[in-house]
């Protein structure tokens, strides 16, 4: 059954897809500003498409990576009869809170001559893991385990069981943390032009840097964004029309956890001791290694602690700027999949495969003729994180949204309720933790942003990355350590909030499901 | 029904969140003059320096830090509307792509006359000096080479660092051009990568490989083998060592670090004030010791251990043709090493 979206929905979903499209905007007018020839001249350049094909090949392999290992060890750290269970599903989230220009420094320094792509995909896919693990383990505990064990009373083995029943369930999933990696892996600057490889987003900078040539970064970042709205369909088209809903007759259950035999169990723990060592044991220790190698290491404790308030700050203002024009695109993502729909979704996810310099320049270039007055304040920096990660809220209340059968609010209608009191009283509950975590992820990525901080930041205010930065730029590395730890402690308390409801082994189903029911037999008249 | 006072409170907390940010940062108008400066130069290396103008003058610096090349871009950007007085670069790059599209303002005879015309161009000044050198490693090289055309020996095979990305590479590369022709300068570029020259994302990271012996020879500005030893406590502690190239060699180029006005917003005595300051010989004096850079004000004496700027010949190239880097890059692109 497919809907009509409310026409005001429609429309502020619409504003809100402008809105967080207007660098592309600003990018169309510099790079066709002086007509067609400059754009023709960079894309005639061989150069140009090397690093396309490298930057598509790079989003490939990481976000394949991804999926490959971290469908495994969602599987293992929901179904499978784990030791120490709790702790691995914390520290698998973790290198979350490295900053991925900090985990490449660090592997720099813990592996001299480390470069080239195969260490760019070794770092980014560490660094990008939770992104697929996190959403992939809460569909798996949210999953009505029936078809699964209907396929093995039929007398299919296990793993296929598991690959034909269930497999299927969690691949929107699967697929949304596979997308948000991809478009990661577009955008990052830091650890692509750390290790050395020739992406687009490094070309892009380039141009800026060494040429001074905003004509031909802009027609490169376009290209970006082509690359990115291209990913974002193949998602969409591969989400399709999935909508897999367990209606509840009975109280949600989790299957008995699976035993493993020795091997498996042996290389179960190897591969999350891999996974942990790279994402995040050797980022910090080399890390922590660097702060006692030079003797620029002096700390100021004012200084520090001013970083992580200003941090946590902006942090707070990009989450809620964020999940506030999330909430209409999400809604529309979900619950209408037409083609206006998906062409707003398409264009709101495009901010986020853009290099943060470009989109700094762009909301420089529009927040100083708009709205002078607030420029170089947090609320057009608030703008500019919206624009850099409303994906992230967007994909977050998407996914939860998608477990909610709208049938649901149906029933709450048939008992009386408005359609406003049926949506709030049964859906934005069921959705409420979902979201959140999207929020949380959010203030997580604000919290690691630089290019765009250092443009638009209130002028004299620091956050721990811009600090770090300064530090590291003028290569005071053993000084600069300190922030990169703080940066990952910091970064740590919003990884481990994701990760908490996952170790405890509380889903949305698990803790809202039965309190949602028991509202709807409430406000039954 | 919890959830609905919980979204509104957290709309109430997200139009709190906007109105106190666009509030707070509004409010720091103060009474006294003020200068918005936007500094390619590090925040840890120049602050200090700006507050002691302010301490002498009374004058608030705003200064805004960032990358040379991203603050050109942004001011820009931002075109006549731009809040900066002065841009402060890290090199002349960044000041010559400025002027070029018309963004700087002249500066008064009276403070351009401060700096000798070499260092100096109608719309910016440079403010310091930095000298293009070879660190190595002695124990590889004992005898390192005196000119750069050597570095394409066999015996250099694989040993040779470069940041070709780099800015003051590609001043660099764009003076060999101009003094030594292009025909030479691509058989010699085509020579390093034919001798496996390493490619490094900038000249610390070549100074650090050196030092690490994983690679045995480096281009590099003449500063960041003194900022190197400084981070590793002391020369002694480190196995790389700096020579400076023969006059005239095109490995011994002269680059700047300068100052301009902006035209939208610089044209006034306060801005003008800063640019003279930054000449003064307390400022000049503070980068040959706090930087290590060359003072480009006359009769201020240069880092210490390093020979004399006098001594050192620049080839003959002009400031404003080195800003003029796309045949450069081009030909970077075409033998492979960007």
């Amino acid at each position: 059954m497919r809907r009509k979206p409310p026409a005001p929905l429609l429309l502020i979903g619409a504003v809100v897809a402008v809105v967080v499209c207007l660098p592309l905007i600003y990018l169309l007018i510099r790079a066709f500003g002086s007509g067609w020839s400059p754009v023709i001249d960079t894309l005639a350049r061989p150069r140009t498409w090397q690093a396309f094909g490298l930057t598509a090949l790079l989003a490939a392999t990481v976000a394949a990576t991804t999926v490959v290992i971290g469908v495994p060890i969602a599987w293992l750290l929901t179904r499978a009869r784990l030791r120490a269970r709790r702790t691995w599903t914390v520290l698998v989230v973790l290198p979350l809170a490295v900053p991925s220009f900090v985990a490449a420094f660090a592997w720099l320094s813990f592996v001299p001559g480390f470069s080239g792509f195969g260490a760019a995909w070794l770092v980014l896919a560490a660094s990008t893991l939770p992104y697929v693990i996190l959403p992939t383990a809460a569909a798996l505990r949210g999953l009505d385990p029936a078809h699964e064990e209907v396929a093995r009373t039929l007398g299919i083995p296990p793993v296929r069981a598991f690959l034909r029943a269930t497999l299927p369930q969690v691949a929107a999933a699967v697929g949304g943390g596979a997308l948000l990696v991809a478009l990661y892996v577009l955008s990052d600057f830091g650890a692509v032009s750390i290790l050395r490889v020739d992406t687009l987003s490094r070309v892009v900078y380039d141009s800026y840097r060494a040429s001074f040539d905003r004509t031909s970064a802009a027609t490169l970042a376009l290209l970006l964004a082509v690359l990115a709205m291209l990913v974002v369909a193949a998602e969409q088209r591969a989400r399709g029309r999935s909508q897999r809903w367990r209606l509840a007759t009975s109280a949600p259950r989790q299957p008995p956890p699976v035993e493993t035999g020795r091997g498996p169990a042996l290389a179960s723990h190897l591969l999350l001791v891999l996974v942990v060592g790279i994402g995040l044991a050797v980022p910090v220790i080399a890390t922590w290694g660097q702060m006692r190698t030079g003797t620029s290491a002096r700390l100021d404790v004012g200084e520090l602690s001013s970083a992580v308030l200003t941090t946590a700050w902006y942090g707070l203002i990009g989450m809620v700027a964020a999940v506030v024009l999330a909430i209409p695109v999400g809604l529309l993502a979900a619950r209408y999949p037409i083609p206006s729909v998906r062409l707003i979704e398409r264009l709101s996810f495009v901010g986020h495969a853009l290099p943060g310099v470009v989109v700094g320049l762009g909301v420089v270039f529009i927040g100083i003729r708009l709205f002078p007055g607030l420029y170089q304040t947090v609320a057009i920096l608030g703008f500019a994180y919206a624009v850099l990660f409303v994906p992230k809220a967007i994909a977050a209340i998407r996914g939860s949204l998608a477990t909610v059968p709208p049938v649901l609010e149906d029933v709450a209608r048939t008992c009386g309720l408005s359609a406003w009191a049926a949506f709030r009283s049964v859906t934005v509950r069921l959705v409420a933790p979902g979201v959140g975590a999207g929020a949380v992820m959010v203030l997580l990525t604000v919290m690691k942003e630089l290019p765009a901080t250092l443009m638009l930041r209130p002028t004299g205010e620091h956050t721990l990355a811009t600090r770090l930065w300064t530090l590291t730029e003028i290569s005071a590395y053993a000084a600069a350590a300190p922030y990169a730890l703080a940066l990952v402690v910091v970064g740590a308390i919003p990884a481990v909030i994701l990760a908490v409801p996952l170790a405890r082994g509380q889903t949305s189903g698990d803790s809202i499901g039965p309190t949602a029911r028991a509202e709807l037999e409430e406000s039954s008249p | 029904m919890k959830t609905v006072p919980r979204l509104v409170a957290l709309t109430a907390v997200s139009a709190l969140v906007v109105t106190l940010a666009a509030c707070s940062s509004n409010q720091s108008a103060e009474t006294g003059e003020k200068l918005v400066v936007y500094s390619g130069r590090s925040e840890s290396l120049v602050k200090s320096l700006f507050d002691q103008f302010t301490a002498q003058t009374g004058i608030q610096v705003e200064a805004r830090f960032g990358d040379s090349a991203e603050l050109a871009a942004q001011i820009a950007e931002e075109g006549s509307a731009t809040p900066a007085q002065v841009f402060f670069s890290q090199d002349a790059g960044a000041l010559g792509a400025l002027n070029k599209s018309d963004l700087l303002a002249p500066l008064p005879d009276s403070v351009s006359s401060l700096v000798p015309a070499n260092y100096r161009t109608p719309n910016w000044v440079g403010t310091s000096a930095r000298v293009r050198t070879l660190v190595y490693d002695p124990a590889k090289f004992p005898k390192p080479p005196k000119t750069v055309f050597d570095l394409t020996a066999p015996k250099y095979s694989g040993q040779v660092a470069l940041a070709p990305k780099n800015a003051s590479f590609q001043s660099f590369v764009t003076a060999m051009r101009l003094t030594e022709g292009d025909t030479k300068t691509r058989e010699w570029l085509k020579g390093l990568v034919a001798n496996q020259a390493q490619v490094f994302d900038n000249n610390l990271k070549i100074v650090q490989a050196v030092d690490a012996g994983t690679a045995g020879i480096g281009l590099v500005n003449h500063y960041y083998w003194f900022i190197h030893a400084k981070e590793k406590g002391g020369a002694s502690n480190i196995k790389v060592a700096q020579e400076f190239m023969e006059p005239g060699d095109p490995g011994t180029l002269v680059n700047l670090a300068g100052a301009g006005l902006t035209r939208a917003n610089g044209a006034n005595a306060t801005a003008i004030r800063f640019v003279e300051f930054l000449l003064s010989p307390p400022s000049q004096q503070y980068f040959a010791e706090r930087t290590f850079e060359y003072p480009v004000v006359s009769g201020i004496a240069g880092p210490e251990g390093a020979p004399a700027l006098s001594s050192l010949k620049s080839p003959p190239v002009k400031l404003d043709d080195l800003s003029d880097l796309p045949a450069t890059q081009e030909m970077l692109r075409q033998v492979g090493l960007i």
